[in-house]
């Protein structure tokens, strides 16, 4: 039954379709699974963005179709405040859940964390296949709640009680659709939690023989220290969802305060609870998913610029410890959420004090990032663009977010689009354009064929002028206080930025078709794109190492030799003995030593 | 591609650097004490931030219009010396900005309130603001749970008959309040967390329910303004405000006196 | 070739008692390494679950911290005496985990099998005596929402017995084979993984027991 001597054994065939395709253990397969569903929660999402968007900027609009989907959040297509706040809701948890989280880090991770270090399965397969099907679940739950009496939850994707915790009694939606979205979380974060588990042991023990942690490629790194930060606030926003959970459905008095009066009527049971608990505990896990978002996609740009500039990275090791440095500082700054939450306002001073410090390995990173591509020569392909693309949209984003570190500026900004416009950017496009580049990058070693790389460039061009057309505007609004989360802007202050509201919607619906001719080109290429070679991009890490190489990989060199004078051609697989024996033993001494 | 992305992003640069430099969509005009510090803040983060946003935008471009064409790229695995001395110019950087809003902030947060400021309760449910006065003997009269009911307009649950103390608050659906004189408002929430925003004031503070958060500001400039929801507070969130009247002194008087007699 | 020599030394020093098959199933003969004896996958997994599991926890009692020092609602509740002897149980129970695991080394493979069936045994006793403690603050009428501390006894307790559930059902699954482990045929690493974690849920069951003298 056990085998002792394991290398005796061939990888087990799949027995028959299910087994192979749907409840696979196979990390590539998972790995392509992970890369659906956030492809369709994706696409669910933008379509969510669209109705908002157009709602925002035509209030009167009836919306065709709308009104079938549901005939109570928008009557005859006429979406109600409640049923945008749903929109909101769904937009904002399907987007940093199941697209940032599991797009960059669960779906590409799986396809490539196990290639990169020279494994060929993840440590605990048959776990991995369970988070999979934990994720699919939560997805199941969390859509299903459009379908629940009151439609899906409408507190945000923060859900902050009293609001979350007090039933239906506080506005439709507030009652299934929440207790909805607490289930779906939970799901969520328990699969998150074995698909970290996986990651790190997988980073720790399967590496090849010579993968020492300094050779590993950025992007594994990232994958690496992202998934350390799964594993330590996912187990945080879960205990947070039990206590919210429990305050919903036993009465229990965590986050709900004593003597509340919702609609003139009088909250029986409660005592003495304070939501602003939730929002320590809720940010303690938020701020590191902001980074367990942008983390991956960080990686894949350092590895994209040095493969298309050719060029060795700029600052190898300072990039490792710039990303272990967001990792651990992450975990410091949640407060900075919380500048005008009535929190301790000395307290709010010295997060914003690490808030700042924060941004120090982010500038090291763009720093590398130019220094990578000085010098360089470019191979402008689409994973390329979008890899730059990405350096820019980063800066755009990132540097908002000195303004609102800084809490008496947060103070006139928070809750403002500026906010919107910030974490849109830096986060949302920013992370998007990591998907988009690992998507044309790796689809030549996920599906054999390459990508169409004309439609790919129109693509790129479009989305780039097309996000910064949507959310750039977003800073004027915010600064001319333009509140988030608004259903419609009935202000008088508020009717003067109209047209830029407009502005936004027209480009947003731009930006949304463009992404068609993304979709377009993944399936068209999918089956009829041109058969891809073993190593088309000239790489040097091991996922391009050709099928003929055999299983027994040694590592001998780090993961960025482009361009090294004296070799013949301009990159050096990590894989390439070294004509000199004593670099290789060397390298295979310090694999072990790991 | 090379030329119409490099292009594409200097255009996009300038058009930034305009449309800030042109304050085309820019901050309502400030109406109080501490607005200015807020302001300045904001000024020298925006030139700070601004003179990087180009920078990094300028070279990515330059590195993509000017990339090498033939031969080899540099083999440069790096310069310690160099991102070192970045790495500590940023931290200087940023840091200098954190502590430069340090007075603005406790001015603000750290100090309490003046011994002469109009201290006034505000009341948010959802969606609506509700505002008290402690009248002539300068207490609020106490607040009974029981007797909060909408429909009668006793919003913050007063009893005049047995609490002498209430009988000569006065409650009202707008705050009013005199010019050049320290303000200070007791926030409180019946239901869920809310927030008090005047985009002039430059204040914003969550309401939440269980805490009586103070705040305080002087307001420089008369005229009507609006407060605003900036918390997810439900379906009304989008259409939960209040109209801020600040006044001269006697005019501010007047009012007050009007709505004492309305009561 | 000066490498390859290399390689076998430093793999003869990374050896192990040669399992792997059921805890570490992703390893699969790894650069022809022994994938349990070299690289026991599962050990190095259940120390990062413990870090997650610890994380949780430690949301759990901070929030319990918090909120006992919000307000005059918290009002302390007389914990069961018969948590005392639960904890002397789970005590226990790591002991003679321990002491089968030396018998196994020792080659003892009868007492071997009766101190892990008593681990077991105790295991479920702990649970159940924790249940007893339950019954006891609901006969007082001490319920989940009474007042905060009691939600946090119920949180407390309710969590661990689920984390310590799942440490029953690895030791079950020793149970199950503990003969072809006496053999020495399977469950090196699953018996190493399972002390350590049942270990954990000991040291975590003490924490939290303090946590709860101290402020429930």
């Amino acid at each position: 039954m056990t085998p002792t001597h394991s290398q005796a054994i061939p990888r087990k065939a799949a027995r028959g379709f299910l087994r192979k395709y749907v409840f696979s253990t196979d990390h590539q397969i998972i790995g392509k699974q992970y890369y659906f569903l956030a492809l369709f929660s994706a696409l669910v999402a933008m379509l969510l963005s669209w109705l908002m968007r157009v709602h925002l900027a035509w209030p009167r609009l009836a919306i065709p179709g709308l009104g079938e989907l549901s005939a109570a959040g928008a009557p005859n297509g006429m979406m109600t405040p409640e049923y945008y706040l749903s929109l909101l809701t769904m937009h904002g948890t399907l987007m940093i859940f199941f697209v940032l989280t599991t797009a960059p880090q669960s779906g590409f991770g799986n396809c490539f964390l196990p290639a990169q270090i020279g494994a060929d399965e993840m440590a605990f397969p048959r776990l991995n296949m369970l988070s999979f099907w934990l994720t699919f679940t939560s997805l199941g739950a969390l859509l299903s709640s459009f379908w629940a009496r009151g439609g899906p939850a409408t507190s945000g994707w923060t859900a902050y009680p009293p609001l979350s915790g007090l039933g239906s009694i506080t506005g439709p939606g507030e009652g299934w659709g929440q207790s909805l979205w607490i289930i779906s979380i939970a799901l969520f974060c328990v699969g998150s939690l074995l698909g970290a588990l996986n990651f790190i042991t997988t980073t720790l023990d399967l590496r090849a023989r010579g993968m020492t942690l300094m050779r590993m490629p950025l992007t594994a790194w990232a994958w690496f220290v992202t998934a350390i930060l799964m594993l330590l606030s996912f187990a945080v926003l879960l205990a947070a969802c039990v206590l919210l959970m429990l305050d919903r459905a036993a009465g229990t008095s965590f986050f709900i305060p004593a003597g509340l009066i919702v609609s003139g009527q009088m909250i029986q049971g409660h005592q003495g609870g304070s939501p602003l608990l939730w929002e320590h505990l809720f940010w303690f896990f938020g701020h590191p998913e902001v980074y367990i978002a942008i983390l991956p996609a960080m990686g894949l740009t350092s590895h994209l610029l040095s493969c298309f500039a050719r060029k060795p990275v700029f600052g190898y090791r300072a990039m490792v410890w710039a990303t272990i440095a967001i990792g651990f500082l992450g975990f410091l700054v949640w407060g900075h959420h919380m500048f005008v939450s009535g929190m301790n306002p000395y307290s709010a001073f010295a997060f914003s004090v690490l808030t700042v410090v924060i941004a120090v390995p982010s500038a090291v990173k763009t720093f590398n990032w130019l220094g990578t591509l000085w010098g360089g020569r470019l191979r402008l392909t689409t994973a390329m663009l979008f890899a730059l693309g990405f350096v820019s949209i980063f800066v755009s984003g990132g540097l908002s977010g000195i303004f609102l570190a800084e809490p008496p500026v947060d103070v006139q900004l928070h809750a403002t689009y500026f906010v919107v416009a910030h974490f849109h950017l830096v986060m949302g496009m920013a992370a998007m354009f990591g998907i988009f580049s690992g998507t044309y990058f790796w689809f030549p070693k996920m599906f054999g064929r390459m990508m169409n790389e004309t439609l790919g460039k129109i693509h790129f061009i479009l989305t780039f002028i097309g996000a910064y057309c949507v959310f750039m505007p977003m800073y004027f609004l915010g600064m001319a206080g333009n509140v988030r989360r608004y259903a419609q802007f009935v202000d008088p202050y508020l009717q003067p930025l109209m047209p830029l509201h407009r502005f936004i919607t027209v480009a947003a619906l731009g930006l949304g078709a463009a992404q068609m001719i993304f979709v377009f080109n993944l399936f068209g290429s999918l089956f009829g794109g041109e058969k891809a070679g073993e190593n088309p991009w000239e790489a040097t890490t091991l996922e391009w190492v050709a099928a003929s190489a055999g299983k027994d990989l040694v590592v001998y060199r780090g993961a960025y030799e482009y361009a090294v004078p004296g070799k013949e051609k301009d990159y050096v697989m990590q894989n390439a003995p070294d004509a000199s024996g004593s670099r290789a033993e060397k390298g295979a001494r310090d694999g072990n030593a790991n | 591609m090379a030329r119409v992305l490099s292009f594409t992003i200097v255009l996009g640069t300038a058009v930034t650097v305009i449309l800030f430099w042109r304050r085309v969509w820019w901050f309502p005009p400030n109406i109080s004490t501490q607005g200015a510090g807020v302001d300045r803040e904001f000024g020298l983060t925006l030139l700070v931030t601004g003179i990087l946003f180009v920078a990094a935008q300028l070279i990515l471009a330059y590195c993509i219009g000017r990339g090498r064409k033939s031969g080899r790229a540099a083999y440069n695995t790096g310069n310690l010396r160099m991102e070192v001395a970045r790495a500590v110019l940023a931290a200087a950087t940023f840091i200098g900005l954190a502590l430069s809003s340090y007075r603005t902030w406790a001015r603000m947060y750290f100090i309490g309130a003046p011994r002469n400021a109009l201290r006034i309760q505000v009341e948010a449910e959802q969606f609506a603001y509700w505002f008290r006065y402690p009248g002539p003997d300068g207490v609020f009269g106490p607040m009974h749970l029981r007797l909060v009911n909408d429909a009668t307009g006793n919003y913050f649950g007063l009893d005049p008959t047995r609490d002498p103390a209430s009988r000569d608050d006065i409650v009202t659906a707008t705050l009013g309040i005199p010019e050049n004189r320290p303000i200070e408002l007791l926030l409180m929430s019946r239901d869920v967390i809310h927030s008090f925003y005047v985009p002039q004031l430059r204040i914003q503070q969550d309401i939440v329910p269980g805490m009586v958060i103070p705040i305080h500001f002087t307001a420089t400039r008369t005229g009507d303004y609006e407060i605003v929801c900036t918390q997810l507070c439900g379906l009304g969130h989008y259409a939960m405000r209040a109209p801020l009247k600040v006044m001269k002194e006697p005019n501010f008087k007047k009012w007050l006196a009007k709505q004492a007699a309305e009561q | 070739m000066a490498t390859q020599t290399k390689l076998s030394v430093l793999e003869e020093t990374r050896g192990g008692d040669g399992d792997g098959g059921n805890w570490g199933e992703g390893s699969r003969g790894r650069f022809g390494w022994d994938p349990g004896a070299a690289l026991p996958v599962g050990l190095t997994g259940i120390w990062i679950a413990m870090a997650s599991i610890t994380m949780f926890f430690a949301a759990f009692t901070s929030a319990m911290v918090v909120r006992a020092g919000l307000g005059a609602d918290w009002t302390r509740v007389a914990l069961p005496h018969i948590l005392y002897l639960n904890t002397a149980i789970l005590l226990a129970s790591s002991l003679t985990l321990e002491l089968s695991k030396h018998c196994l080394k020792a080659g003892r493979a009868g007492q071997f099998s009766g101190w892990l069936f008593a681990t077991a045994g105790l295991g479920i006793a702990f649970l159940a005596g924790q249940l007893d403690a339950w019954r006891e603050l609901a006969a007082r009428g001490v319920y989940l929402a009474r007042n905060p501390a009691c939600s946090f006894f119920y949180l407390l307790t309710a969590a661990h017995g689920i984390h310590l559930a799942g440490g029953l059902l690895a030791l079950f699954y020793l149970v199950a084979r503990h003969r072809r482990i006496a053999e020495g045929a399977i469950g090196g690493t699953a018996l190493k993984v399972t002390t350590l974690y049942w270990h954990f849920m000991d040291i975590l069951w003490l924490y939290l027991f303090l946590m709860l003298i101290l402020w429930v």
